[in-house]
């Protein structure tokens, strides 16, 4: 207990958006510039860095992951209050702000929970410990004689408890996180496992939560960014005089970065839009139809062999070979609400509003394009509209953060649906080709994958932003894409199988991650084809599936997602193609996270090309369940956005822009299309969870291509699939 | 500066603005700090800025404020209130309908405009009274069950 800083001043010393169970909604404390906390270690190896146990006997969590409305506001409290001995109620999170919140990396890949929420855990039973220990001091008996329940340390015989509160007083706790610190029996578990409401949702539907495009601070302007009509045009020439309808509007202009600000939003959108800005107009894209040939021929970084067992070219070269092509276009995240960003740069010192999925990384990038040091960038999350990866976030704050050290006042930018549309990263294209056979004794005897994929830059320290290119400050390029190639190997026992990557040098627009990278198209493409070789050995697609299998989780969600379904075994497709049909696929989420079985009925009308998803059955496998409920939630919207994706969804671009830019143009799911869903969990209490969401994504496009087939015998390679795909792909009634 | 007279959620509210064409999303969002409505697209293609005008919903980032005038205006503000919901809100508790919660008020505003004007839906009457709101989070299924939930409960 030897603190440098008192609780008391520690608090004193600069206040947090904190989300509060009890508070009707977001409190901001932490509005004036300048105003930088001091002394809140940020150390993980702190229980400090993550807890505060505050003198009212309440408690502060502080979380680098963030709540993207995937439900980390409530699992990560539960996971705090289920070891510290304490209510959700009385818990507090502080998420993602650079001065506030340890670095515990970026909120992406599932791993919240696995990495996020299980650091924090180790830390609350720590914190746990320690205030056990405290309070046998002070009584003089054993740490064994005590437990932590509901906020205070009792005695196990009975008797009268000590507040947590009145345990620390003003002090902070001063100990290291111990790896060793028991975790509490799940067997007792009181709080993980509860389908807990999500403390954000009434102010959702209520219209009071705070959103960082809803996030005010006085004297702010607003500005937005006159975007070029071709990606790498040079600005010519500006006229400033053409916004001079609107009093007070000004142009900065950094290069080919040009922007207008002004007082009122709408004054900076009428200006953005008469301001007569002069560009180049170059050619530098490949065209949306040109990029399928472009993924054959290159030019390449490398080749790379992922997996390699048997010898599958000679076993191939014997056999009856089974082959296909599939194909996964350029998409959009799509985020309802254009990307936007507050951010406040004066005077040395730059406070930034984001929805950043990892403040601490991009503190390092915008601190070094605005040329301050580190220490004087505070990063502050803030809910944005739904990302599923990195859509233009960061692209917005390093707007913001240009236009306010440009007029040396705060600055909001939102994106137009036309820039988010237009100059979001994109998910990077994929393309696999595939061949296998079955052997004699009906399983698979051979496999290989080839694929052609961008190549991720190794250790790059930031996506390159829109705004620093056009600024023309350095920045170092390369290309995001999240891990891509994963997945591309069978999940069953084949003896003979390999993987090969063809690199790609670049991607034909900007990319970075989405969803579940890479994943879903590997998983359209390895389950697809497993279909395919089961029906070319007429045998039942589950059966086929589970003789190929050993894993004992597998096997489970595969025959739970079939009895979910209610799955007559028999070989695809239907007989007579009836135009309705059932699909499976399988996905053990990098062959060592979460299992997932799915089961998709569909409706196929041949003639027109139409596909309608009647329902949807998931098994799900992810070890320890935090919280049922927001789990169901995360493998719905996981299921509906990749059925968005695999049929409505392809970015259009021509050899300059994006053509795509509304709704219109790049249509997603809507409520008509939605089907009915049925989830089973499998609930594993006695494992470690295994991080959720993304592999429930993984499975759609194939079942769904699969319950085409089944359909309507005809197989769906390329995605969207389109009615117009839909009506070409060749019936083959075996 | 023009200057108009609304009606928002029961109260007369006066605005100034430089043009007339301002939509009134702009004009809520800002000048009147109703946040609730959010931008989604601007092109009346996404229903996240839905409000209900002259009992129906109505794209507030395609309505210039100048037309907005003299009609009842209800925001999701005026809809309820954390201890009076709306029915629909309460049922979008209940059903945790919401991951991100961006398009989440539009949603609110158009099913509350549909069960107005008919107080019990079926299913397939919910999936199109919100056919024109987009959710990129997949929270279709449980938006579905809230409006189910609602439905037949009448008004707050």
């Amino acid at each position: 207990m030897n603190a440098p800083l008192s609780r008391r001043e520690f608090l004193q010393a600069g206040g947090a958006l904190v989300v509060g169970f009890t508070l009707p909604g977001p409190v901001f404390a932490q509005r004036a510039r300048g105003d930088m906390p001091r002394g809140k270690t940020l150390d993980i190896g702190e229980v400090d860095g993550f807890i505060a146990i505050n003198t009212d006997g309440s408690v502060t969590i502080y979380s680098g992951k963030v709540d993207l409305g995937q439900g980390l506001r409530i699992a990560i409290p539960q996971m705090a209050a289920e070891e510290l001995g304490i209510g959700v109620e009385r818990i507090a999170l502080v998420e993602g702000d650079t001065a506030l919140t340890p670095d515990q990396g970026a909120t992406a890949g599932s791993s919240g929970i696995v990495r996020g929420g299980v650091q924090i855990r180790q830390a609350a039973a720590t914190a746990r410990e320690t205030l056990i220990g405290l309070a046998a001091a002070r009584t003089g008996k054993s740490a064994a004689d005590f437990d932590a329940i509901d906020g205070e340390v009792r005695p196990k015989s009975g008797g009268a408890g000590i507040g947590f509160g009145d345990l620390v007083g003003d002090q902070r706790l001063g100990v290291k996180v111990d790896p060793k610190a028991k975790l509490r029996d799940p067997a007792s578990y009181r709080i993980v496992g509860q389908p807990l409401a999500r403390p954000d949702i009434p102010g959702k539907v209520g219209g009071r939560h705070v959103f960082v495009h809803d996030f005010k601070i006085d004297g702010m302007l607003h500005g937005r960014i006159v975007r070029p009509p071709a990606v790498g045009a040079k600005l010519e020439a500006v006229d400033e005089a053409s916004i001079s309808a609107i009093p007070g509007a000004r142009v900065v202009r950094i290069n080919d970065f040009v922007a207008v600000v002004a007082a009122s939003e709408w004054d900076a959108v009428s200006a953005a839009r008469m301001l007569k800005a002069q560009w180049s107009e170059p050619a530098p894209l490949l065209g949306a139809g040109a990029v399928r040939e472009w993924m054959r021929s290159g030019p390449f970084e490398a080749d790379e062999t992922l997996v390699k067992k048997g010898d599958a070219r000679q076993a191939l070269a014997n056999a009856n070979k089974v082959n296909a092509e599939f194909y996964w276009p350029m998409q959009s995240h799509g985020s309802m609400g254009p990307s936007c960003a507050v951010a406040d740069v004066r005077d040395g010192k730059a406070t930034i509003w984001s929805a950043s999925q990892a403040t601490h990384r991009f503190r390092e990038t915008i601190a070094k394009a605005l040329a301050l040091p580190k220490d004087a960038v505070r990063v502050v999350y803030l809910d944005g509209s739904g990302c599923y990866g990195m859509n233009g976030h960061d692209d917005a704050a390093a707007d913001a953060a240009l236009l306010s050290k440009a007029v040396a006042r705060p600055v909001r930018v939102q994106w137009s649906r036309e820039d988010e549309h237009g100059w979001d990263p994109k998910a990077p294209p994929q393309l696999l080709s595939l061949e296998g056979a079955v052997g004699d004794d009906g399983k698979i005897a051979a496999w290989r994958t080839e694929m052609w994929i961008p190549k991720a830059t190794a250790n790059l320290p930031n996506m390159p932003l829109l705004a620093l290119d056009a600024a023309g400050i350095a920045q170092t390029p390369g290309l995001t894409t999240g891990l891509i190639s994963q997945n591309g190997d069978p999940p069953y026992a084949v003896a003979h199988q390999d993987v090969v990557v063809h690199w790609l040098k670049s991607s034909p627009l900007r990319p970075s991650n989405f969803r579940a990278p890479g994943k879903v198209a590997n998983c359209f493409a390895v389950e697809s084809f497993t279909d395919m070789l089961a029906a070319a050995a007429r045998r039942d697609a589950v059966e086929f599936r589970l003789q190929g299998i050993s894993d004992p989780r597998g096997i489970e969600v595969i025959r739970r997602a079939a009895a979910l379904i209610g799955w007559q075994p028999r070989p695809s497709p239907a007989p007579g193609a009836p135009g309705a049909g059932r699909g499976f696929a399988y996905m053990h989420y990098k062959h060592n996270e979460s299992y997932v079985a799915m089961a998709i009925e569909a409706d196929v009308d041949k003639a027109s090309g139409a596909i309608r998803v009647r329902r949807v059955a998931c098994a799900h496998d992810c070890g320890l369940i935090i919280n049922p409920a927001a789990l169901k939630a995360q493998i719905e919207g996981n299921i509906l956005q990749t059925l968005s994706r695999t049929l409505f969804e392809e970015v259009a671009f021509d050899r300059s822009r994006v053509t795509s830019v509304d709704w219109a143009s790049y249509p997603i799911l809507r409520f008509p299309d939605a089907p009915e869903i049925v989830i089973d969990l499998v609930s594993r209490p006695l494992d470690p969870p295994l991080g959720a969401g993304e592999a429930s994504a993984t499975t759609v496009p194939a079942a769904l291509a699969n319950a085409v087939y089944d359909a309507v015998g005809a197989r769906v390679t390329t995605v969207p699939f389109t009615q117009e795909r839909v009506r070409a792909a060749p019936v083959q009634l075996t | 500066m023009p200057s108009f007279t609304l009606n928002v959620n029961g109260e007369s509210r006066t605005v100034e603005v430089r043009d007339p064409d301002e939509p009134l999303l702009y004009v809520l969002r800002n000048a009147l700090a109703l946040t609730g409505a959010k931008f989604g697209c601007g092109l009346g293609q996404c229903g996240a800025c839905t409000v209900i005008v002259d009992d129906e919903a109505a794209r507030s980032c395609r309505m210039p404020v100048s037309k907005a005038a003299g009609k009842r205006i209800t925001t999701i503000e005026g809809l309820g209130t954390p201890d009076k919901p709306h029915p629909l809100q309460a049922a979008f508790v209940a059903e945790q309908a919401a991951q991100c919660g961006y398009c989440i008020t539009g949603m609110v505003m158009s099913g509350a405009a549909a069960l107005a004007r008919k107080p019990t839906l079926s299913r397939e009457e919910a999936q199109q009274a919100l056919s024109g709101n987009l959710c990129r989070c997949g929270t279709h299924e449980r938006i579905l069950r809230a409006m189910l939930r609602a439905s037949g409960k009448g008004r707050a």
